[in-house]
């Protein structure tokens, strides 16, 4: 267990009441041992209370459910687990309320969703919404999980209908990575086991999936962008010059001797060394956090990103951004924020709303534009100063934004860069 | 395997340092809180990696109960002239001398729940107005959906029906006068995580959390260390034990594990172990320690 050579996987769970994925959810953290005895009592009791013959897992996620009684704001909650393999952080967002933000929120930083469909049901409007908001947030992987398989007796023909459905629905978004499994969560048919009552299916476990999934190619290596996040200087007599610019590395690949320019200045520039705490470095890639030093002194403060002179990401003070409205107060035309992106921040107007997204038809809205909490739209946005950037689709780092309501400073959009 | 990868403990490590960077490029006067326990050395020994060749740009803010370890002072004290950095104690016992907060009596006397005012009166007599602490979010479900850039109101408070919503890696810390932030930046790293790390990484820690011999009582499915603010109870019995911590606060209300793990690398097989084992039998340690925890965080965060 004391390995040092895991590799992280974040994953966030789609799903609506009664699908089974808090059931889900704490069968994966029990099967592989990431609960303590006394949760596992405390469930075990509750359980027995309510006069079941089993240990309810779901009950493990019970105190989202005590909270929303409570009227407290649930969006998302991290959950962690670990096995020899890998270690998982689950983004776990309840299914109704405030369904798209909590959703877009936690697939912003999720390698792989999981999506569950109830064997009963088939492909439902939530499924397609599930699916859109994975698709538009770019997450790389889809699982697809059959859930309660055990109500339709292990059917190998409902689970193939289900698939058939799901791919050709699936053929009008934008995710390449698709699996398909039939569980059930809630006596681990398939969780972490193969099941006994699948003999049909030989495809792998939902968790030799998410064990072996590959997400090595999930950054960008091939476009080199840094962000500058702050500037170091020691000031001390023995790192007298010393002018560092710290930052995570947001794509590509960085070495010295590495020929660069400064965006959006343009200045340009070599690499003379990219450093660490423990020392100068060959190589950074997405996502180290390191320091670059240039072989001129040029005017460079936060929120500027340096990339090879090469490959240069776009520049421009008009942005087209699908973007998802996250306040209870709905957005007022010609209305300012602060832009935030990668680690600069500007001001900005939404220009113009071209289209809302209507996410269970996946059609246009054009003749209502107003944008409420949780409305999905295609927007023009100006800025007052020029920002670097990238398509969304070609770096998820380097083509989100969010907007900051310039009153209240709540965080009130997130957006994703078209072009 | 892929060349261009890092394995989990790098990637926690990589976005922990760009939350502390973060944290020092968007405001004025930030700080680290530093009880003396285990997260807060690594989130300490983050922001030197952060920073590196430079100091910590970042004072720490101690909140002395007056209930201390004096190893944990000891530590304190090396630390903070090791890394050339200042130190802001906030004193609980100025508090109660002042008339902020009233000294709790009775056989469970704690000075704990008295830290928030302490707390936050340091905050805001040194104008911080942000605090970087070591709290994580598998520590308890309440903390499994804080934000790393977690908002304060004027009082200090935390609003849960207020949380602004955190995408990517986009930490929004604009605030208004007199508020402030509280920003984990190992909000994503389990405690095996933290011991993972601190055994890789070789980070000193104070002696207490390894197997040592000490006297203690058998309270509360805990053993609690023997001071000079332990009163015995009826029937409790003063022990010799060879034990050791597994999170250190305040002396008393701290209790330890019996155990003979002296080294780094026994205490990561002895935390893997208890996880594994938890399920198949009553984990009382661990139970006296959640509750531990739990008042922790009651003051701290």
């Amino acid at each position: 267990m004391a390995t040092n050579t895991r590799e992280l996987l974040r994953f966030t769970t789609a799903g609506s009441v009664d699908d089974g994925k808090s059931t889900l959810i704490g069968r994966l953290l029990y099967d592989s041992k990431s609960i303590f005895e006394d949760q596992i009592d405390a469930i075990r009791q509750s359980s027995e209370r309510k006069g079941l013959a089993h240990v309810d897992l779901s009950l493990l996620t019970d105190g989202l459910r005590s909270e929303r009684e409570q009227g407290i704001t649930i969006d998302v909650a991290y959950r962690y687990f670990a096995t020899p393999k890998r270690k998982f952080i689950i983004a776990d967002t309840p299914g109704h309320i405030q369904y798209t933000r909590n959703m877009v929120t936690g697939a912003s930083t999720a390698n792989l969703a999981l999506i569950l469909v109830d064997a009963r049901k088939g492909i439902v409007e939530q499924t397609c919404r599930h699916s859109y908001i994975a698709s538009l947030l770019q997450i790389p992987h889809i699982i697809v999980c059959v859930n309660k398989m055990d109500l339709v007796d292990y059917s190998e023909e409902v689970f193939n209908k289900i698939v058939e459905d799901y791919t050709e629905f699936a053929s009008k978004l934008d995710v390449t990575d698709i699996r398909y499994i039939p569980i059930s969560a809630l006596n681990g048919d398939n969780v972490v086991n193969h099941s006994e009552h699948t003999k049909w299916y030989h495809g792998a476990t939902l968790l030799h999936e998410l064990e072996t999934i590959h997400i090595g190619s999930d950054y960008n290596h091939i476009d080199a962008r840094f962000p500058v996040q702050t500037i170091i200087r020691p000031h001390s007599t023995e790192h007298h010059d010393y002018r560092g610019y710290a930052g995570r590395v947001a794509g590509g690949i960085f070495r010295p001797g590495d020929a660069v320019t400064v965006l959006p200045s343009g200045l340009t520039s070599t690499i003379k060394s990219i450093d660490t705490f423990e020392g100068s470095i060959k190589e950074a890639f997405a996502p180290m956090s390191v320091s670059i030093t240039l072989e001129d002194d040029l005017d460079i403060s936060r929120g500027d990103m340096i990339v090879k002179e090469n490959n240069q990401a776009e520049v421009s003070q008009d942005l087209d951004i699908m973007m998802c409205w996250l306040n209870g107060k709905k957005l007022q035309p010609g209305s300012k924020f602060y832009l935030r992106q990668s680690a600069s921040e500007v001001r900005s107007i939404v220009k113009e709303v071209l289209y809302k997204m209507d996410i269970n038809q996946l059609q246009r809205i054009e003749d209502d534009k107003e944008i409420g909490m949780n409305d999905i739209a295609r927007v023009k946005i100006r800025t007052t100063k020029p920002v670097a950037y990238d398509a969304y689709r070609k770096n998820r780092s380097t083509g989100s934004v969010i907007l900051v309501d310039e009153s209240t400073n709540e965080t009130v959009a997130a957006g994703m860069i078209v072009e | 395997m892929h060349k261009y990868y890092l394995n989990h403990l790098q990637e926690l490590e990589a976005e922990a340092i760009f939350v502390i960077r973060e944290v020092v490029a968007q405001f004025d006067r930030p700080a680290i809180l530093f009880s003396g326990g285990k997260d807060s050395i690594v989130v300490t020994h983050l922001a030197r990696k952060a920073f590196a060749p430079a100091k910590i740009p970042l004072p720490l803010i101690h909140i002395d109960t007056g209930h201390n370890f004096p190893e944990t002072m000891e530590f304190r004290d090396n630390l903070v002239k090791r890394l050339g950095i200042q130190l802001i104690v906030g004193s609980v016992q100025e508090s109660i001398n002042k008339g902020r907060v009233k000294e709790e009596t009775g056989l469970n006397a704690s000075r704990n729940a008295l830290q928030t005012v302490t707390l936050l009166d340091t905050i805001e007599a040194n104008k911080i107005d942000a605090a970087i602490g070591g709290a994580r979010r598998d520590e308890e479900k309440a903390r499994a959906k804080e934000r790393f850039f977690s908002h304060r109101d004027e009082f200090g408070q935390w609003d849960p029906k207020n949380q602004r919503p955190e995408l990517w890696n986009i930490f929004n810390g604009r605030k208004h006068q007199g508020e402030h932030f509280r920003v984990f930046p190992i909000s994503n790293w389990t405690e095996m995580d933290v011991w993972n790390y601190i055994w890789k990484e070789n980070i000193p820690i104070p002696s207490l959390y390894f197997a040592h011999e000490r006297e203690a009582v058998y309270r509360d499915n805990t053993w609690m260390p023997v001071s000079e603010f332990l009163s015995l109870r009826e029937g409790e019995t003063i022990q010799k034990k060879l034990m050791r911590f597994r999170t250190l606060g305040d002396i008393t209300i701290t209790g330890g594990i019996e155990s003979d793990a002296d080294t780094l690398e026994k205490i990561v097989m002895e935390v893997a172990a208890t996880r594994s084992t938890e399920r198949g039998n009553r984990g009382d340690d661990k139970r006296s320690e959640n509750a531990m925890e739990d008042r922790k965080k009651q003051g701290y965060f």
